[in-house]
């Protein structure tokens, strides 16, 4: 019994990474409607590159995070800037297949630069460190840690879009973005800040999957669809929802992996394609737009 | 003076001239197990099932405005069809090819039905998904090999090795020349005309009558019977499958890159584009990731700046059809049509 509330407990706090991974991922679909192949292929990209700064230096982990969000986040507003932009539009091929092309050539980028070894980021004693809640269960501090950043960034993001000018804008640029174009926003520049701060969140992520788990140049995909499947399950135009998308999906990896070490991955998948027949518009959705 | 009424032109210069060299062509490769080598024999199998694999990303994506990720799923299927029906049931491998078909069609009809559910963008990232759970559900079943896979081989012993290449040959002939034809007068059909109709504007097409669902439901199912058929001949021809290699991603990112590059939503384009895969491959496979790097980057630059790929520019320029879809008004300027 008490093996079965732990992998519970594993899994809900799980859904904490995930659901960093995929709050990026709901914002870009949320201000610009448009879905980034390469997002976890961009966290990975994050992750190594905290890697290739910590390893020589000896920093923490954690420090490192400093340099990292905020290179990440301006990089995000140029690549938005400078390429995702000229995609958007009416037609959904081309942000499609240009984010997909950034996800292999990144994927072989991280290949050529680092092989194909896992890595991962040591953060000393603190990567073992538990809290002992009676009986045989006890909880990680890093998983812990891990789930209160996640809240702290959605609490980050309501605000941000319920209580400041770029958060009213970035809901009119959503709701109708020639509406807010004649209403004087620039769009372009929204859309730029909108993926600046969805990388910089991405960059969170991959920091934190590193130090929680072994990473390979290889691993972006299955974190992009993690994130979409949280996103889904959660409900579209809903930021809490991500978060608890997360959970869902961390809930039924976990327990699948406890029933059979082979079926965690197939038991996330199936979770979403059960939400996908029963509820398609996810469990909190707020809008209708897919 | 003789009025001419007007007419609907379907055939151009280009298209009349085009299926007698396409004859010559399909005559050619018919007989090329007498006259070519092995190794240009392979290459040539190669370039057609990766010619249908191209049509059928095109006729979904290009056509049907369906956009999937998730094609390497029915390729895997198709795949693994050899190790239940040839490895494990005994029957002939080239059989197994069209019965491939009839498979990943029937597998096609509850994954469609949940993801038609979503659209656009989120239709493409789910088919992705369910890729992956097939690849998981066959890693997951040690009867048909597990996560490792199993060697083929024994589904094609028996079969004398001329035989067997030059069999392959043929049906990787009807796969690729059957599914660029199978496009093209379903394209001339009035299926053609609902499609594109669909692809242009679904509120648009549905009011003037056309069933959206039902156009969309008929390109699903035939695209992954052809993936899967073509999935069905490569593992023939690898002659070992395990689940990374079946339901790799590489599959539809080669489906991709070869219909941006040569041009989506025309027939031509996949033809084009294969080519130009399979020059840049034979170019700079030594390259290993930088090989990869180089198609990622050309499919990018082509999706920003030359979005209607070579063919479209081709076709722009010269008005060069070979396959004509389209139906063309002529003798519009007589007196009698102004008045």
């Amino acid at each position: 019994m008490t093996e079965w509330i732990d992998t519970l407990v594993q899994g809900v706090l799980l859904g904490g990474l995930y659901s960093l991974f995929a709050t990026g991922l709901a914002l870009s679909f949320g201000v610009m409607r448009m879905i980034n192949i390469a997002h976890g292929d961009f966290a990975i990209l994050a992750a190594f590159a905290a890697i290739a700064i910590v390893e020589p230096l000896g920093l923490n982990p954690f420090v490192v995070l400093l340099v990292i969000v905020p290179l990440m986040g301006l990089f995000g507003y140029l690549l938005q800037r400078g390429v995702l932009n000229r995609t958007l539009g009416k037609d959904i091929l081309p942000p499609l297949l240009v984010t997909f092309g950034f996800s292999i050539i990144i994927q072989n980028l991280l290949l050529v630069t680092f092989s194909a070894d896992t890595r991962s980021l040591n953060v000393g004693e603190l990567g073992t460190a538990s809290i002992a809640l009676g009986g045989d269960l006890a909880v990680g501090v890093l998983p812990l840690i891990i789930m209160g950043v996640a809240v702290a960034v959605l609490a980050g993001l309501q605000w941000l879009f319920s209580a400041t000018p770029l958060g009213r804008a970035f809901r009119a640029a959503s709701d109708d973005a020639e509406a807010a174009q004649l209403m004087g926003i620039d769009n372009r520049h929204i859309y730029g800040l909108a993926m600046g701060i969805a990388m910089a969140i991405v960059a969170i992520a991959g920091v934190f999957l590193a130090i929680r788990a072994n990473i390979t140049p290889a691993d972006g995909p299955a974190r992009l669809l993690y994130a979409f499947e949280a996103v889904i399950i959660g409900g579209l135009g809903s930021l809490w929802g991500t978060l608890a998308g997360g959970m869902i999906l961390g809930v039924a990896q976990s327990v699948g992996l406890k029933a059979d070490p082979g079926w965690g991955i197939l038991a996330g998948h199936l979770a979403f394609l059960a939400v996908l027949a029963v509820r398609p518009n996810g469990l909190f959705a707020r809008t209708r737009d897919r | 003076m003789t009025i001419s009424a007007p007419t609907v032109e379907r055939s151009t210069r280009a298209s009349l001239a085009g299926s007698v060299v396409g004859l010559a062509v399909l005559a050619a490769i018919i007989a090329a197990p007498w006259w070519a080598e092995r190794a240009s024999q392979r290459l040539l199998i190669e370039f057609l099932y990766t010619l249908a694999l191209a049509q059928m990303w095109n006729l979904l994506a290009g056509y049907g405005g369906l956009l999937s990720v998730g094609q390497q799923g029915f390729v895997g299927l198709g795949g693994y069809c050899l190790v239940v029906l040839g490895l494990q049931m005994g029957l002939n491998p080239f059989l197994i090819v069209p019965l491939a078909g009839v498979v990943t069609a029937i597998v096609a009809v509850p994954t469609g039905a949940l993801l038609f559910r979503l659209r656009g963008a989120y239709f493409a990232v789910s088919t992705w998904v369910v890729a992956e759970v097939l690849r998981l559900l066959v890693a997951n079943t040690a009867s048909v090999g597990g996560g490792s896979g199993t060697s083929i081989t024994q589904t094609v012993r028996g079969i004398p090795a001329w035989w067997r290449e030059s069999t392959t040959l043929w049906i990787a002939l009807a796969l690729g020349a059957g599914a660029t034809l199978a496009v093209y007068f379903l394209l001339r059909s009035r299926h053609g005309l609902a499609l594109t109709a669909v692809r242009d504007s679904e509120a648009a097409a549905e009011s003037l009558g056309v069933s959206v669902d039902r156009v969309k439901w008929y390109v699903y199912l035939a695209s992954a019977a052809g993936c899967g058929m073509a999935g069905a001949l490569i593992f023939i021809t690898k002659l070992r499958i395990a689940p990374e290699a079946a339901f790799s991603l590489d599959w539809t990112a080669t489906m991709f890159f070869i219909v941006i590059i040569g041009g989506i939503g025309t027939i031509e384009g996949p033809i084009v584009g294969a080519l130009i895969y399979f020059v840049l491959r034979e170019l700079l496979s030594d390259y290993g990731s930088g090989y990869m790097i180089v198609l990622g980057g050309v499919a990018v630059v082509f999706m920003l700046w030359i979005p209607r790929g070579v063919w479209g520019l081709i076709s722009s320029r010269l008005d060069l059809h070979f396959f004509p879809v389209q139906r063309r008004v002529r003798n519009l300027d007589d007196k009698e049509m102004r008045s």
